[in-house]
């Protein structure tokens, strides 16, 4: 395990980080790494290594599963998000999530937007409006969709769903958000799109993102951590990943001379 | 066996041939020199062309590779190294060619001393390049150190030889056509080592991910 100690100010710090499915199945094995505040950070490895089990311990996913079980410690500002005091409502809002398909509600896109805010309680129009404008341009959607708040969100083609998704997790303006593939099932165009957005929001959030697109991880990342058989292989600064990797493993996985 | 694989051992043997023929090109051209052969001098000049082709070829084949495979880690190292080492090998065939060229000048006059150590300078040349590729081949870093440490060897042998010209020059202001022209096949020779000591550094990026071009001094 080949681990790079992360300089500058942290956001999330995981200690010793065990988790267990229902049943005592393994899914990660004493990981330890940093997040860097502002940063892309990417995880990679080949189909069942845990990435999606890694991203899903920071907003506590697991937890919608009985008999899924941590181990160790997140540490989010000062907080370990495993603490019986830690209260999950306010954690997803704070760490936000964007998954693989777009998740658009059965609502307009206005609404879409508009919907965490109305769940933490903002009901002034003009305050609603104000965010979730906000919250569209900074997705880069703001533009396409300025003329059309008013219909539904399913009328937007993948690529904006996608981006309307991040728009609503921004709007309650968390301070880091998750991306389990996010752009698996959108073409390149959209997928370019994305990139450059998530490159962009690093500037106001941190960001954690999962790919099984190397190249992806490559592009857009400033950390990246390998992941197999739920341990963490190697972690280290992108550029250090893909030009001089320090194991073996990570080598052979990046250059697809993988077993 | 990943599907980059074959491509790359393509590129790897266009290097080694290319190594080749650039180490015949300097053999012939020194030989040109001491033979005084006006035929095989024009030889070496005439198949200059033959290694700028496969340099084309090379950069090519390493473009292509880039665009197709987006290699990374040990696989861009090797073709970032290839690519430069081609672009060397090609500087060290002109400065052969550049050697043949000051041959036939120096053949329309009688010779102005016996040569002693320009065979030796272009011995070590040849040696370091064909050493500073096979390190290139087998991946082996400590034999591009070595490489490296030669250069010291022909830098010297360069000064002597220019220290030992001049005096030619001052004895005598009808040797200074030639006693220039010899110079010049001197630091020809001595740029070739040069560019065999940025393969091996090039060779040492490869093998251990370390830079270590412009770090002497």
């Amino acid at each position: 395990m080949e681990v790079q100690e992360v300089k500058g100010s942290i956001e999330i710090e995981v200690k010793k980080l065990n988790f267990f499915y229902t049943g005592n199945i393994m899914g990660l094995k004493n990981i330890n790494f940093s997040v860097q505040k502002n940063s892309v950070t990417a995880f990679i490895g080949p189909s069942g290594c845990g990435k999606t089990t890694l991203l899903r311990c920071f907003n506590r996913m697991h937890d919608l599963y009985p008999g899924n079980r941590y181990e160790g410690e997140i540490i989010f500002q000062g907080e370990n998000l495993f603490s019986k005091e830690a209260d999950l409502i306010n954690l997803r809002s704070r760490i936000g999530m964007v998954f693989q398909k777009p998740t658009p509600f059965p609502m307009s896109i206005f609404d879409n937007v508009a919907y965490g805010l109305k769940l933490k309680g903002i009901k002034k129009k003009s305050e609603l409006k104000e965010k979730a404008e906000k919250a569209l341009y900074n997705s880069a959607l703001l533009d396409e969709v300025k003329d059309k708040l008013n219909k539904s969100a399913y009328e937007l083609s993948g690529g904006q769903q996608q981006r309307l998704v991040i728009a609503r997790a921004l709007a309650v303006e968390p301070e880091v958000l998750l991306f389990d593939e996010p752009t698996s099932a959108l073409d390149p165009i959209s997928t370019g799109k994305i990139e450059s957005l998530l490159v962009e929001l690093k500037k106001i959030i941190t960001i954690i993102i999962v790919t099984h697109n190397m190249q992806q991880a490559a592009r857009i990342s400033d950390w990246t951590g390998f992941l197999m058989l739920g341990e963490l292989i190697e972690f280290d600064r992108t550029e250090k990943i893909f030009t001089i990797p320090s194991n073996k493993l990570t080598e052979d996985y990046v250059t697809g001379r993988f077993g | 066996m990943a599907a980059i694989d074959e491509e790359l051992k393509v590129v790897k043997n266009y290097i080694v041939e290319m190594g080749f023929m650039v180490e015949r090109a300097i053999e012939n051209a020194i030989a040109s020199l001491l033979n005084r052969d006006n035929e095989a001098a024009k030889e070496v000049i005439k198949k200059d062309n033959e290694i700028n082709i496969l340099d084309n070829e090379i950069e090519e084949e390493c473009v292509k590779l880039i665009a197709l495979h987006s290699p990374v880690a040990k696989d861009v190292r090797f073709i970032t190294t290839a690519m430069k080492i081609a672009t060397d090998l090609e500087r060290i065939g002109d400065l052969a060619q550049d050697i043949a060229e000051r041959a036939i000048e120096l053949n329309e006059e009688p010779p102005l001393k016996p040569y002693i150590d320009i065979p030796r300078m272009a011995e070590g040349a040849r040696l370091m390049l064909n050493d500073s590729l096979d390190a290139f081949v087998k991946k082996d870093a400590e034999l591009a150190n070595k490489v490296i440490d030669s250069d010291d060897f022909i830098d010297n042998l360069h000064q002597q030889i220019f220290r030992e010209l001049i005096t030619y020059m001052m004895e005598d202001s009808r040797n200074i056509t030639r006693a220039v022209r010899i110079t010049y096949v001197s630091k020809y020779l001595e740029r070739i080592a040069d560019h065999t000591t940025n393969i091996a550094e090039m060779v040492i990026f490869m093998v251990e991910g370390k830079v270590v071009r412009h770090l002497k001094n």
